[in-house]
C-alpha cells in the first residue's frame, strides 16, 4: 500500500489548519489536512463575537497593537503582535473575497462593532457567529481545492515522527472509522489542533479540546511558553459553562451584582463592561466572593439594555442558548453568569513563521504561543491570530519543503503504536474509569488554578495531577472493538490532557507576581523587574517538567500602568 | 428528579450481530439534554457507546439523532420534551395520567449506520453538498476592498450560512427516500447561500444547473419535514421555494423537468378554481390537452387515472367538471400579493421580531410564505 507522503502534513482542521492549508497549497506544494473530526466540527465554529483589524482608514494598525500589548499585560512579544495587526486587515479582505458574509453597514460597506480593550469599534463579525461562518467558507475553499489538499476527515493522531537528527517528519494516525494506523511521511509537519479546555471543569470548550497537539510537541521535545496563562471569559452560564459572546457586551449589554449595582463602573470607569477579559472576570469574582453575587455564584448579565430587534439580529444564538440551556429570554431579563474556562494564551513555542524549536515542526491558532496574546487575550484576536499565524505557517512550510527530499520512516514504527493501543484496551477492570480521572481534574484545574490563584492552591493542584497521571495509566476501558473505538480516544486524550495541566500548574507556580490571567493574591502586585519574561516548561524525562525562561520582545511600547 | 429510560438503539459491524435495544435509567432532570443522559451512560457505565459530539451548544453539528422519532440534535433537545413525544415505531403516547419517561435514540435515516448513533455523513451528506459547487465564484472584477452589497442581503444569506451541517433535515427528507438522487435539502439550502450571494458571478447558471436536474429543486414535495428537524431555523425547504422563485419567476427558466410550468399551471388552477381541479393539472402543466408535449404525458398517466376511478378517488364528472368557482376571498389574496411592487421574503434573521412586545408576540414564529 502506498504510504501518504506530502510536503506539508497539518495536524486540525479548525481556522489555522484549514488557513495553512490553503496558504500551502497555493504555493504548489503537497499538502494533507487530519483531524479528529469532520472539519466543520472543529471547536473554531464555536467562536462567536468576531475578529479584529483596523481596516477603517480612521483607525490604525498602531492602535490595534497598542491594546493588544496593553491587554497581553506586557507580556505579548511586540514584534508579533505588530505583524499580526498590520496584517489584519488584508486578511479580513481575502475572507471576504473568499465569501465569509460579513455584517455591512447601510452603506453596503463592511460594519463592526465594540469589543472589549479595544479603543476603535473594530471588530468585524457575522451575527454571533463568526468563527462558524469563517470555518464553513474555508471548508468551501477546501472542497473547491480538493485536488491540491488530501483531507483526512475523522483521523486520529497519536504520535509525532522525527528522524535521527531530531526532525519532525510526519505522524502516525489511526483512521477512527476501521482502527487501522497509517504512517503519514512530511517534510514539515503544522499542528493547528487547537487548545486544552477540556482539563478544566467546566469550560466553554467542547469535548474534543483535549491538547492533543500541545502534548504531542511537548513529548517529542518541543518548548511549551506562558501556559500559566488561562483566561476565563466573564460571561459562562453558571451550571454548565457555556459561553455568552462578548458580543453582548459590545452591543451593550450591562453586568450587574446582586444588589443591582453596575459594579464595573468601580472597576474600569472608562471601559466597565468592555475593559480586558482578565479584569473583568477577576471584578466579577470579586464581587461574588465578597457576597455580592448571586446564592448561585454568579453575577448578571444584562441584554435587555439591547434593543430587542438588534438582539435577535445580531445576537441569535445567545437567545437560543438562554432559551435551550438555562430556560431565560435573554431579552426580557438579565441571565445569571460566572467566569469560566475560555482559552489558552500559552502553547508550543514558536517565532513569527510558525515554527517550534523542533524543525521541521510547525505549529498556529490555540495550539501555539507566538506569543501575541501574552497574559490576556483580547476578544476578537483570536479568530485573527489563527488566520494570520495559520497562513504563515502554511506559506513557510511549503517554502522550506522544496529545498528537500520527502522523508520516510519505516512503517514498522506503527508496531509501537499498535503495542501502545493493544495496552490501553488490555488494561485490567481494576483502574477507576477515564471520565472519573477527567472529571477529578477538571474539578482540580478549576478551584486551584483558575481566576485567583495561591502557592497553597497550586500545590494541591500539582500533587493532584501527579496522582491523576499516574492513575490515568491504569485507567479502564469498555470497548475493544476497531471501528469508532472512542473509548481508546478517551484514554488517550486523557494523558494530553494531564500533561498540559502538569505544564500549566508548574508554570503558574513559578510566576511569583500577578500579570493578566496570572492573579496570585500571594504576589498581587505586577512585577516588572523580576517577571518581564516568559516562563518556558520542557520535557525533562518523568521527572517534573522543567522551567526556563525566555525574553519579552520590546520594540515600541514599554510597560506601563495598566488601567480601564 | 425524574428518571428517564434511555433506549439507545446499538450497532456494532464487527460483531456479526443485528441492531438492538440498550436500555440504561438516568436519573436528571427534565431540562437536561439527551446527550448529557447519553454521556452519563458512556462516563459511568458503558464506554463503548457511540456518538459523536463535542460542543453540547448546538453550534458544530457533530449529535444529530432521532429521539422519539424525531430527529434533531441530542445536545439541545431536552429530556423531557423527547419524553413527551412518546417513543416506539409511530405515534404511542403513554396512558393518561401515565409519566413520560421513555426515551429511543436512534441513529438518523437517509444515512448508512457505521455504529451505533454514528451515521456516514460523507456517503451522502457531503456528496450532496460537493454537488451543488459549494463555493463562492467572484463576481468579476474583485473589487480592491470589500464588495459593496445592501445589507439585507448579508444578513438574509446569513440564514442559510447558519446551517451547521448536522444533517438532521437530510435524516427525514422524505423525496430523498423515494429518491436518493435527490439533491436533498441541506445541499439546496447551501446552493442558495451563493443564489443570494451579490458578490457570486453564476445565479443563471447555478439555478439552471438545479433547475434542469431532475433530482434537483423541483424534486421537493412540500412535505415540511425538513422545517421541522432543522435545529438552527435555516427552513430549508423555503430555500428551495426561494430557488425556485429565482429559476422560474425571475430567470424564466422553463426546465426540461417541467417543474416550473407545473408550478405556474398550479397557481393558475387554484386562481381559477379555488380548490385544486386535479384533472386539469397534468394537462396545464405542459401547455393544455392538446400540446404536442401534454400527449404522451397524458398516455403514460392513463393507469394512474385508471386506478383514481376503480378506487372512487375520482368519478368522469369530477374529471370533467369541476363545481367549484374560485372564491373572493381566493382572488383577494391573489390580488394582494401580485399587487406588492416587491416579493417580500421573510428571513429569521430580519423579521418577526419588533422592540414592541405586543406586536413580538404575535410574529414570535417567523414563517415563511409557504408555511402560511
Amino acid at each position: 500500500m502506498l504510504v501518504p507522503s506530502h510536503d506539508v502534513l497539518i495536524i486540525g482542521a479548525g481556522l489555522a489548519g484549514q488557513r495553512a492549508a490553503l496558504a500551502a497549497a497555493q504555493t504548489g506544494a503537497t499538502v494533507a489536512i487530519i483531524s479528529k473530526v469532520h472539519p466543520v466540527r472543529s471547536h473554531s465554529v464555536a467562536a462567536a463575537g468576531g475578529i479584529n483589524a483596523a481596516l477603517n482608514p480612521e483607525d490604525s494598525w498602531e492602535s490595534h497593537a497598542f491594546d493588544t500589548v496593553k491587554g497581553s499585560d506586557y507580556l505579548g512579544d511586540q514584534d508579533a503582535i505588530e505583524i499580526m495587526c498590520r496584517e489584519a486587515p488584508d486578511e479580513i479582505l481575502w475572507l471576504e473575497h473568499a465569501g465569509v458574509t460579513f455584517y455591512r453597514d447601510e452603506t453596503g460597506h463592511l460594519g463592526t462593532r465594540a469589543f472589549g480593550g479595544a479603543s476603535a469599534a473594530r471588530t468585524y463579525y457575522v451575527a454571533d457567529i463568526t468563527g462558524h461562518a469563517i470555518l464553513h467558507v474555508l471548508y468551501e475553499q477546501l472542497m473547491k481545492h480538493s485536488e491540491t489538499v488530501d483531507r483526512y476527515e475523522e483521523w486520529f493522531t497519536t504520535d509525532l515522527l522525527q528522524d535521527d537528527d531530531g526532525r519532525c517528519v510526519g505522524a502516525i494516525c489511526r483512521n477512527l472509522r476501521d482502527g487501522h494506523l497509517e504512517v503519514f511521511n512530511a517534510k514539515a509537519v503544522i499542528l493547528a489542533s487547537g487548545g486544552a479546555g477540556q482539563a478544566y471543569r467546566p469550560t466553554t470548550n467542547g469535548l474534543i479540546v483535549t491538547g492533543d497537539g500541545i502534548a504531542q510537541a511537548y513529548r517529542i521535545g518541543a518548548r511549551l511558553m506562558d501556559m500559566e496563562m488561562v483566561q476565563y471569559h466573564p460571561t459562562t452560564l453558571a451550571g454548565n459553562g457555556l459561553l455568552i459572546t462578548e458580543g453582548a457586551r459590545g452591543e451593550g449589554a450591562w453586568l450587574l451584582n446582586a444588589e443591582g449595582e453596575r459594579f464595573m463602573e468601580r472597576y474600569a470607569p472608562n471601559k466597565v463592561e468592555l475593559a480586558s477579559r482578565d479584569v473583568v472576570s477577576r471584578a466579577e469574582q470579586t464581587e461574588i466572593n465578597e457576597g455580592r453575587g448571586f446564592p448561585d455564584g454568579t453575577v448578571a448579565l444584562d441584554v435587555t439594555k439591547v434593543p430587542r430587534r438588534r438582539t435577535f439580529e445580531a445576537l441569535r444564538e445567545i437567545v437560543n442558548i438562554g432559551k435551550d440551556f438555562a430556560g431565560v429570554d435573554i431579552t426580557r431579563e438579565p441571565i445569571h453568569i460566572k467566569p469560566g474556562q475560555h482559552y489558552i494564551m500559552g502553547g508550543v513555542k514558536t517565532d513569527v513563521d510558525g515554527q517550534t524549536t523542533i524543525p521541521g515542526l510547525y505549529a498556529a491558532g490555540e495550539v501555539a504561543c507566538v506569543s501575541v496574546h501574552g497574559g490576556n487575550r483580547l476578544g476578537a484576536n483570536s479568530l485573527l491570530d489563527t488566520l494570520i499565524f495559520g497562513r504563515r505557517s502554511g506559506e513557510h512550510a511549503a517554502k522550506r519543503a522544496v529545498h528537500q527530499t520527502i522523508p520516510s520512516t519505516p512503517t514498522a514504527r506503527i508496531t509501537d503504536t499498535e503495542k501502545h493501543i493493544a495496552d490501553i484496551i488490555g488494561r485490567d477492570s481494576g483502574g477507576r474509569r477515564v471520565a472519573s480521572v477527567k472529571a477529578e481534574l477538571g474539578d482540580a484545574m478549576n478551584n486551584h488554578v483558575a481566576v485567583f490563584r495561591d502557592a497553597e492552591g497550586l500545590a494541591k493542584a500539582f500533587e493532584i495531577v501527579r496522582r491523576l497521571k499516574e492513575e490515568a495509566t491504569k485507567a479502564t476501558v469498555d470497548d475493544r472493538g476497531k471501528i469508532f473505538n472512542q473509548d481508546v480516544l478517551g484514554a488517550i486524550e486523557l494523558g494530553y490532557m494531564l500533561d498540559v495541566a502538569e505544564a500549566i500548574v508548574v508554570a503558574a507556580q513559578e510566576r511569583k507576581e500577578s500579570r493578566g490571567a496570572q492573579f496570585r493574591t500571594d504576589f498581587p502586585e505586577r512585577n516588572d523587574g523580576e517577571w518581564l519574561k516568559h516562563v518556558d516548561i520542557t520535557m525533562n524525562g518523568a521527572d517534573v517538567p522543567k522551567v526556563s525562561y525566555s525574553p519579552v520582545t520590546i520594540t515600541r511600547w514599554e510597560p506601563q500602568e495598566r488601567t480601564y | 428528579m425524574p428518571e428517564y429510560t434511555l433506549r439507545i438503539r446499538r450497532f456494532d459491524p464487527q460483531s456479526g450481530e443485528a441492531a438492538y435495544w440498550d436500555e440504561h435509567t438516568v436519573d436528571m432532570p427534565e431540562t437536561q439534554s439527551v446527550l448529557d443522559a447519553l454521556l452519563k451512560v458512556r462516563d459511568d457505565v458503558d464506554g463503548s457507546v457511540g456518538i459523536r459530539c463535542s460542543c453540547q451548544q448546538a453550534i458544530c453539528g457533530s449529535c444529530g439523532v432521532r429521539m422519539n422519532g424525531k430527529p434533531g440534535l441530542a445536545c439541545n433537545t431536552h429530556l423531557g420534551e423527547a419524553a413527551d413525544r412518546g417513543h416506539g415505531t409511530g405515534w404511542n403516547p403513554p396512558e393518561e395520567g401515565q409519566r413520560k419517561t421513555i426515551i429511543d435514540v436512534e441513529p438518523m435515516g437517509n444515512m448508512p449506520v457505521i455504529r451505533d448513533l454514528i451515521v456516514d455523513m460523507d456517503a451522502v451528506h457531503w456528496k450532496k453538498i460537493q454537488r451543488v459547487t459549494p463555493w463562492l465564484i467572484n463576481k468579476e472584477p474583485v473589487p480592491e476592498r470589500e464588495y459593496i452589497v445592501p445589507h439585507e442581503n448579508m444578513v438574509d444569506v446569513t440564514q442559510t450560512m447558519a446551517c451547521i451541517q448536522c444533517g438532521a433535515c437530510v435524516s427525514d427528507c422524505l423525496s430523498m427516500e423515494i429518491d436518493p438522487l435527490f439533491a436533498g435539502p441541506a445541499a439546496l439550502a447551501k446552493a442558495y447561500r451563493f443564489v443570494g450571494d451579490p458578490r457570486d458571478a453564476e445565479h443563471t447558471e447555478r439555478l439552471t444547473d438545479l433547475a434542469e436536474d431532475e433530482h434537483g429543486i423541483y424534486d421537493c414535495t412540500h412535505c415540511f419535514n425538513c422545517i421541522d428537524a432543522c435545529p438552527k431555523g435555516v427552513d430549508p425547504m423555503s430555500q428551495i421555494m426561494r430557488l425556485r422563485r429565482k429559476a422560474g419567476s425571475d430567470e424564466q427558466i422553463e426546465d426540461r423537468n417541467n417543474g416550473y410550468r407545473h408550478e405556474h399551471a398550479f397557481v393558475q388552477n387554484i386562481r381559477k378554481n379555488g380548490l385544486l381541479h386535479e384533472a386539469d393539472l397534468l394537462p396545464d402543466s405542459y401547455g393544455g390537452k392538446f400540446h404536442p408535449r401534454a400527449v404522451p404525458e397524458l398516455v403514460g398517466s392513463l393507469p394512474i387515472a385508471a386506478k383514481a376511478l376503480a378506487r372512487g378517488k375520482m368519478t368522469v364528472k369530477t374529471a370533467l367538471l369541476h363545481p367549484h368557482k374560485s372564491s373572493k376571498e381566493v382572488k383577494q389574496i391573489f390580488d394582494d400579493i401580485e399587487g406588492r411592487e416587491e416579493r417580500i421574503e421573510l428571513n429569521l434573521y430580519v423579521t418577526g421580531y419588533e422592540d414592541d412586545p405586543e406586536e413580538t408576540e404575535a410574529s414570535a414564529h417567523p414563517q415563511s410564505e409557504e408555511t402560511t
